[in-house]
């Protein structure tokens, strides 16, 4: 879809989140000369388009117990990475699933998922668990546990300072 | 963890209501007040538990994005880590268990901005930068089925 300067504001705008009053999409217009009605809007048109995935309540997973998240990589043929990755992405556990490209020699992998777990056994668990009910048991992989985490927030796109980045 | 708070965060990761008075809307369908929904809410954020009440953009539909990791050298973790944080473009920055063990995303209007950001980090740093742009996003996001146990 082609996004309006008003959709950029609004994208700006809400990357912290919607502010927590009774009428946080007419406040968000109030900041950006916009009004509540064409908030709301912008904000179907954006997910219709699917350029919004969901709109709701983001949880922080290691907040809610579950203190074991592992990036689960798997380095898979080219032509299969696309049916693969909607197979494994099928799985409540997994949260993320992203084809990336492969950075030989250092990094053979190219498929991405995400699984979070209450206990570190548990995700390895799942990990086995994808791996034989994708048929993925001979392939080389890598689980990635998370250790100490330095940031976690919405993605800013930093719209309005496009200028001073030129 | 109350059966409310849990009800609250299980069935509102997507299809926040569009209209006028949101939080109203869930309130109505949990039973409660307006005011309860919001002070709940309010109370998860200050504690940590929601990040925030807002959109999960699909990567490369609006800016660009990269998942970005290093091979730092265990005493410079901290002071590296500190450094790629002050980044406006970073929103998620980990220590993974790897050779690779910093990890982090970076968003900006356009790829420009994203290759400037790398380039002063390695600049800065010494180090190399394994930069991983997403090329499929294969995950519908429908929100996190949570187990309470």
């Amino acid at each position: 879809m082609g996004l309006t300067d008003k959709d950029r504001r609004l994208i700006t705008a809400i990357g912290k989140g919607l502010p927590l009053v009774p009428e946080p999409y007419a406040e968000i217009g109030r900041q950006i000369g916009m009004t509540g009605d064409e908030v709301i809007r912008s904000l179907e048109r954006m997910l219709d388009a699917g350029l919004i995935k969901r709109l709701g309540i983001v949880v922080r997973h290691h907040e809610l117990g579950y203190r074991s998240n592992a990036m689960v990589v798997w380095n898979i043929p080219d032509n299969e990475v696309a049916e693969v990755g909607r197979r494994v992405s099928a799985f409540g556990f997994v949260t993320l699933c992203y084809q990336r490209p492969r950075r030989l020699p250092d990094w053979p992998y190219n498929l991405f998922c995400m699984v979070h777990g209450r206990e570190r056994v548990r995700v390895l668990e799942q990990v086995e668990h994808l791996a034989e009910a994708c048929g993925l048991e001979g392939v080389e992989r890598d689980v990635l546990f998370s250790a100490r985490r330095f940031k976690q927030r919405g993605a800013t796109y930093c719209l309005k300072s496009t200028e001073s980045a030129a | 963890m109350t059966d409310f708070e849990r009800r609250l965060l299980n069935e509102f990761q997507r299809d926040l209501p569009l209209t006028p008075r949101p939080f109203a809307a869930i309130a109505e369908k949990l039973d409660c007040e307006e005011s309860t929904v919001i002070e709940t809410l309010e109370r998860l954020t200050a504690d940590g538990t929601v990040s925030r009440v807002g959109a999960v953009f699909k990567p490369g539909g609006v800016g660009e994005s990269t998942l970005a990791a290093m091979a730092v050298p265990p005493e410079r973790l901290e002071e590296i880590a500190e450094l790629i944080n002050g980044f406006d473009e970073v929103n998620h920055n980990y220590e993974r268990e790897h050779r690779l063990n910093l990890w982090f995303v970076l968003c900006a209007p356009d790829r420009a901005r994203i290759d400037k950001a790398i380039a002063e980090i390695e600049a800065r740093t010494g180090l190399t930068v394994l930069d991983l742009p997403m090329i499929e996003d294969y995950h519908l996001d429908l929100g996190f089925p949570i187990q309470w146990d």
